[in-house]
């Protein structure tokens, strides 16, 4: 069996004496969409942060498409194809939709010691990003500032800003987190059409969604995977259902 | 592009300072040329200090030091017999743009009030070893021996040519930042300014970029300093006196902080206010203060943001 497209082995992040990433163990293989659950507090943020490379973990080890990735900073990963989205809306408030994008087409095309051609009527540039706007629904939003954006269309740009760099693993920091029904709905279709052709490794809270798009769940207690299965043994798992679903009657 | 009014902020700009010099001798009053000849110059500096502090977001409380080290090196050439502006100048730049690839290299690390208080601190240094050089003036300053020579070309003792050749300069600076900010690097170090996490996280890392900014905006800088010293023809640490990095950043922020030419609306209000106020009152900073302090409280954007809209980065 080829080896997975992510592994994590043993990873493990304390504070103090709090252990906020215990052991865990972690596989996502090209092409699934593995979703990772848990209660507040679990360690789902921390794990997130050593997973991007933003915070170095205490021990273990993450391999990415064949390679150790666990020195490797944020920018380093980005350029190998681990992108990320964020949980809390991190866009370029005051550069357009089609800005936004554009950056992260750009990040991925060479070194950017380019000095002279204005970048924005660069084609190289505007036609991938607006290809991937068009992608994401918000082709008829390009010219508008990131921060006249509705909520939701600011949640779409950040997903577009992290497919923009054609990564090889989507990591999706809680894609929902503050949207209304409709707009959930409407985020949820759209990654259940990247499911299968794009990698993805989604967190959050909202369990319809994660059972409608995940291959494969993991549930996080206490910084540790107490369980790794398909949706529907993670929802049959007792063990799961007493740390995590709170049906203990 | 929405560049309608700022195009003509420009070209009203640049057609009143080509103005200056024969109004000024149809008024008999010479004065006015040097007067503008030296905003010219500073506008310059604060030009190449708004590309690192309005696009980079990299508060430089040292920028002096680069006009310092521009007039250093013209100085210590022409005591040497080197008087060519075509060694003089290029040296200036150079030795500019290398000690900011030192203080950027050290301060760029650190960020908010630590990039501030690195950026004084090595200017600080370099004040007092300006201060110590006794063989280039030490503490009183020395006379330039010689202003530049441009092999008979131009002659900066005519002070109308030398007028002319700054206001070229000044307007060459204003388009070489512009073309800057608006290029794929310009882009990168307005993005890492916005929203450092997000440009990490695409694959960007800042630094490098950050750091060609700040050795970009030294070196324009240093040739502002080459310019000052030919102005004055008078060398003195009083050059990179903290002070004058004060002056810079006010300029930039009353001209409007990240629009390029705002800087030059900021060098030439600030610097004819102080000119006007000073031969009325000799307590002219007590009117001048308030005034910048209103300034910064009531237009945000700046003088830029009165006259035109300029697109922003957050």
């Amino acid at each position: 069996m080829a080896e997975p497209l992510l592994r994590v082995g043993g990873l493990s992040k304390s504070f103090g004496a709090l252990r906020a990433t215990d052991q865990v163990e972690l596989e996502v293989l090209e092409g699934e969409t593995h979703a990772i659950i848990g209660p507040n507090g679990a360690g789902k943020t921390t794990l997130i942060a050593q997973l991007a490379g933003d915070l170095r973990p205490d021990a273990g080890r993450i391999r990415f498409a064949g390679e150790d990735i666990t020195a490797l900073p944020a920018p380093a990963r980005s350029r190998k194809g681990f992108a990320r989205s964020f949980q809390i809306t991190s866009v370029y408030r005051d550069f357009t939709a089609l800005d936004n994008v554009a950056l992260a087409v750009q990040a991925h095309a060479g070194h950017s010691f380019r000095f002279w051609r204005p970048a924005r009527a660069d084609q190289a540039l505007r036609a991938p990003a607006r290809a991937v706007l068009d992608e994401v629904g918000l082709g008829a939003r390009a010219d508008v500032p990131a921060a006249n954006l509705a909520h939701g269309e600011q949640r779409q740009l950040e997903v577009a800003m992290a497919l923009a760099t054609r990564p090889r693993l989507l990591l999706l920091d809680e894609p929902l987190a503050g949207m209304g029904a409709e707009e959930s709905q409407s985020m949820v279709r759209y990654l259940a059409t990247l499911k299968g052709r794009q990698t993805m490794l989604l967190v959050e809270h909202d369990m319809d969604a994660v059972f409608t798009l995940a291959d494969r769940v993991s549930v996080l207690v206490y910084g540790r995977i107490v369980a790794t299965g398909t949706p529907a043994e993670i929802r049959a798992n007792p063990e799961v259902r007493a740390a995590y679903l709170g049906e203990q009657e | 592009m929405r560049l309608g009014r700022r195009r003509i902020v420009l070209l009203a700009l640049v057609l009143l300072f080509a103005a200056v010099p024969p109004a000024a001798a149809l008024l008999g009053q010479p004065f006015y040329v040097d007067l503008v000849r030296r905003v010219m110059i500073y506008a310059i500096a604060a030009v190449s200090l708004d590309l690192i502090l309005g696009y980079g977001g990299m508060v430089s409380f040292g920028h002096a030091a680069y006009l310092g080290v521009g007039a250093y090196a013209v100085t210590i050439l022409a005591v040497y017999g080197v008087h060519s502006a075509l060694v003089q100048w290029p040296v200036a730049i150079g030795a500019s743009m290398l000690l900011a690839l030192a203080i950027g290299a050290v301060s760029i690390r650190a960020s908010g009030i630590y990039f501030i208080m690195i950026t004084l601190a090595f200017t600080q240094m370099l004040y007092y070893l300006g201060v110590s050089l006794d063989a280039f003036g030490g503490d009183n300053g020395m006379r330039l021996p010689m202003r530049s020579q441009f092999g008979g070309l131009i002659d900066l003792r005519n002070g109308t040519q030398f007028y002319y050749l700054v206001l070229a300069l000044l307007v060459l600076a204003v388009l070489l930042v512009r073309r800057l900010v608006d290029s794929r690097f310009g882009m990168v170090i307005r993005a890492a300014k916005s929203n450092e996490a997000r440009t990490r996280a695409i694959g960007f890392t800042p630094y490098p970029y950050r750091l060609a900014a700040f050795v970009i905006s030294g070196g324009l800088c240093g040739l502002a300093g080459a310019l000052l010293i030919n102005h004055t023809a008078y060398l003195t640490p009083d050059l990179m006196h903290w002070t004058r990095s004060g002056e810079l950043l006010f300029m930039v922020i009353l001209g409007g902080i990240g629009s390029t030419l705002g800087p030059v609306l900021g060098a030439l209000v600030l610097l004819v206010l102080e000119n006007a106020l000073s031969s009325w009152t000799e307590h002219w900073q007590i009117i001048l203060g308030p005034f910048l302090v209103l300034v910064v409280l009531f237009a945000r954007r700046g003088l830029a943001g009165l006259l035109w809209r300029e697109e922003r980065d957050g």
